[in-house]
């Protein structure tokens, strides 16, 4: 009896094992490079950005009202960082059949009418998001490259406030990319915001 | 008129025109013990916002549910606020759909700091829907939209 509850136990430490891999990355995993397209039609890797220090990916989107409200805030992001070797690297991963206004030709009107100047990759398969374990939009994992390896160094919002960034109290992407710029720990590597489930394709 | 006197208005005619449920605007440990106060009821609380497609899409389900099933109280939490500072939407909503549900407004910031209170597992995409057995304390927590028929499933395995 002691060995079937053992048994039972253990079945159910490795069923919830698997579950958590299924889910996605966690803070401190290697994360691998992608190539998706562009706005501009090009492929994009992350191994092309030579001279990175590491990586805001965001997946992201243009339906979702909480993106809106950050847009202006990753485009600054995108600015102050993109010189200091952490460019913002956009991925738009919801199914066109449950969201029309997240089609490729959509995300190249919304780019060019926002002027984003930095890439918003077309994730048409998921593989990423789901490799990744984007759930929400926007949610951003910020990567820091050691050689040749991608590390996840932070996963989550991009600050506390969605109504209202002049009023965030915790930047949580600029202080964890400020931290490792400076070689210190991330103050804080994980959050959760309110955003919009990523629209996946039908089963 | 400003935003705040207009949204006083707004709440005040409701009152006066006599609505049976009246959003209120709550904090986050309201919600808390409604997961936890002993009832004889299973609470469903859908946490849903004006701005979700799918929430909208799947209220009529945890409508029909809180109507049918006497063993069910469905609560819809609006998470408005966190991008809009005027309940105002959420009001016109719940006048226009004629939700019969009770509905409340959740008004918090800094969303990481309550998010798991209402369950680990949640990342904070809506829709969301937690189901609870106060009694027994068993829950279930689906991140997605809700499927025809799984509402009644899910309330089967926690009776």
């Amino acid at each position: 009896m002691k060995k079937a509850i053992q048994n039972v136990c253990l079945l159910v430490i490795l069923i919830s094992a698997t579950q958590s891999i299924k889910k996605g990355y966690g803070v401190g995993d290697i994360a691998i490079d992608f190539k998706l397209k562009n706005i501009d039609g090009k492929m994009v890797s992350l191994s092309d950005y030579k001279s990175a220090k590491g990586f805001i990916v965001i997946f992201d989107c243009n339906s979702c009202p909480v993106s809106k409200l950050y847009n202006t805030r990753i485009i600054a992001l995108n600015k102050k960082y993109l010189s200091l070797g952490f460019p913002v690297v956009a991925i738009n991963s919801n199914d066109e059949q449950q969201s029309p206004d997240d089609s490729y030709a959509e995300m190249v009107s919304e780019a060019n009418k926002k002027k984003y100047d930095f890439a918003y990759l077309h994730d048409q398969s998921q593989e990423v998001a789901q490799t990744y374990g984007a759930t929400n939009t926007p949610h951003v994992f910020v990567l820091s490259k050691n050689g040749l390896s991608l590390k996840v160094a932070y996963i989550g919002a991009i600050d506390d406030n969605s109504r209202d960034g002049s009023k965030a109290e915790k930047k949580y992407v600029e202080n964890a990319v400020d931290a490792l710029l400076n070689g210190n720990q991330v103050p804080v590597t994980k959050t959760k915001a309110i955003g919009c489930g990523i629209k996946w394709k039908d089963a | 008129m400003n935003r705040f006197a207009l949204s006083v208005f707004l709440y005040l005619s409701a009152i006066t025109i006599g609505f049976s449920q009246n959003p209120r605007v709550v904090k986050i440990s309201e919600i808390e013990s409604l997961i936890v106060t002993k009832s004889d009821k299973i609470q469903v609380i859908n946490f849903w916002a004006t701005w979700c497609a799918p929430c909208v899409k799947e209220m009529p389900i945890l409508e029909k549910a809180n109507l049918e099933n006497g063993n069910i109280k469905v609560t819809l939490v609006s998470l408005d606020l966190d991008i809009d500072p005027s309940p105002e939407k959420v009001f016109k909503f719940v006048e226009r759909k004629k939700i019969t549900s009770r509905v409340l407004i959740l008004d918090e910031h800094d969303p990481n700091s309550w998010i798991d209170k209402i369950d680990n597992q949640w990342s904070g995409a809506l829709p969301a829907t937690l189901l609870v057995n106060t009694k027994t304390g068993n829950r279930k927590f689906i991140e997605r939209e809700l499927r025809e028929g799984e509402l009644d499933d899910l309330i089967k395995q926690l009776n």
